[in-house]
């Protein structure tokens, strides 16, 4: 598991923001942005994929947003955005060059450890891809640490698809089966139309030494879960990403409090298992 | 040398069917194949037969008059294109189209209409491999209207 890299007992330098440069700028589709961003000084800290920095527009205010680029990458943050709100709208617009405010990584990251040895099965909806790429490169990096590698994405139109073109050059590789699907379609689509969990069924699937990793709506994972469950994965090898109004990172504040559990620094990945009840619970 | 017979008892849509059943449902069968491109049907015809993929991929669309056409949905080996209500006259509501060269099973649904109404067992079988695959569409069509990925 990731490491939760503060926490509220042990008040360091993640509770500062860090100058950091915008150093490139990548525009995936319509309103959202892949920034990588540079330690104005010093070298960049090191991240568990699944982890999340807090990022800092200056002047209009802090959003939690998930590191999306190569653990093994020594310099720069990735970072993928979509402009839904004030701050995120200001950070999608940053352009090369301008400063930004970083604290963290914050959070657990993916069972990278546990999942040695087992098969994996990655899926993702829309830009939950983002929180799931330093896996995937992770993965790729130490492929025979690993049994088949399967990832499914699925996103509302083909115009909308997050890394579009590293999902083809993945679909290249041998070693890994890579099913994409979108909600609708134009007449050129040549690819699967339908949502995520309907891919599930059609993956090869070692349901004893699987790990899942899931990322995307709620609503999406929970379908998926419920497609997993049909084929016999157990609780215990699916993890999700949880999504929540994350605001100081490190367990204090709680806007991001899910039952007992605080998902900025008991997630955002937790097991299934451990809380498939809170799930299923509406108010929570 | 493989059969129409055993090429319809390998499909999953006949999984576990009685010998005497899929004799029945072979008799209303016939082999089909479609270029890509090629429709398996237009919207409005009369839905007079549904169809067992065998390999390929389908696509369903809905196009408004003189509009692009919308595909909503795609089907691939294994899985079976029928309008609404398939045990019943009707009118498919999309259009069906072979995106890849396609192989498929055509069942003529009035013949099979025919062979449930004498024996309602074949019907209740008919009835039991059709409806989970009508709730998985339901499903699957309502996580879809949800628009789960996000802000456009």
């Amino acid at each position: 598991m990731g490491n939760a890299n503060v926490t509220a007992d042990a008040p360091g330098p993640g509770q500062t923001p860090q100058r950091y440069d915008v150093v490139r700028r990548q525009r995936e589709f319509a309103n959202t942005v892949t920034l990588a961003l540079k330690p104005h000084a010093g070298v960049r800290p090191t991240f568990t994929p699944g982890q999340f920095n807090m990022l800092y527009a200056f002047g209009v205010g802090e959003a939690a947003v998930s590191v999306s680029g190569d653990p093994a990458d020594a310099n720069t943050f990735i970072h993928t955005i979509r402009d839904v709100g004030a701050v995120s709208g200001a950070l999608a617009r940053l352009a090369v060059g301008a400063s930004v405010g970083v604290r963290g990584p914050f959070g657990r990251g993916w069972p990278m450890q546990a999942a040695i040895g087992t098969d994996v099965l990655i899926i993702a909806g829309g830009l939950g891809l983002a929180p799931l790429r330093p896996a995937i490169l992770d993965i790729f990096a130490h492929r025979r640490r690993y049994g088949r590698v399967s990832i499914l994405f699925g996103c509302r139109h083909p115009k909308e698809m997050l890394f579009c073109r590293e999902l083809r050059r993945w679909s290249r590789r041998v070693n890994v089966d890579v099913q994409v699907t979108v909600d609708h379609a134009d007449i050129g689509w040549h690819a699967h139309v339908g949502v995520v969990p309907t891919l599930i069924a059609r993956v090869a699937l070692d349901t004893r030494a699987t790990t899942v990793f899931v990322c995307g709506p709620e609503v999406m994972m929970r379908f998926s879960i419920n497609a997993l469950q049909d084929r016999g994965l157990p609780a215990r090898r699916i993890y999700l990403s949880m999504e929540r109004n994350m605001k100081c990172a490190i367990g204090l504040c709680g806007h991001c409090q899910f039952a007992s559990a605080f998902v900025c620094k008991d997630g955002p990945v937790m097991c299934y298992e451990k809380i498939a009840d809170m799930l299923a619970v509406p108010e929570i | 040398m493989e059969t129409l017979e055993h090429i319809l008892a390998a499909h999953p849509f006949c999984s576990g069917l009685a010998p005497e059943r899929l004799r029945l449902l072979y008799g209303c069968a016939r082999n089909c194949r479609f270029d890509a491109g090629q429709c398996l049907h237009r919207a409005c015809e009369g839905a007079d037969k549904f169809f067992l993929i065998r390999h390929g991929r389908v696509a369903l669309e809905i196009a408004e008059p003189g509009g692009t056409p919308f595909m909503f949905a795609t089907l691939e080996e294994g899985e079976i294109v029928f309008a609404g209500e398939p045990m019943s006259p009707c009118s498919w509501l999309f259009d069906a189209r072979a995106i890849e060269p396609t192989q498929a099973i055509s069942i003529d649904t009035a013949c099979l209409r025919g062979k449930c109404e004498r024996d309602y067992r074949l019907g209740y079988e008919m009835m039991s491999r059709f409806l989970p695959i009508l709730a998985k569409r339901l499903h699957a069509a309502r996580l879809q209207l949800l628009d789960v990925y996000g802000k456009r």
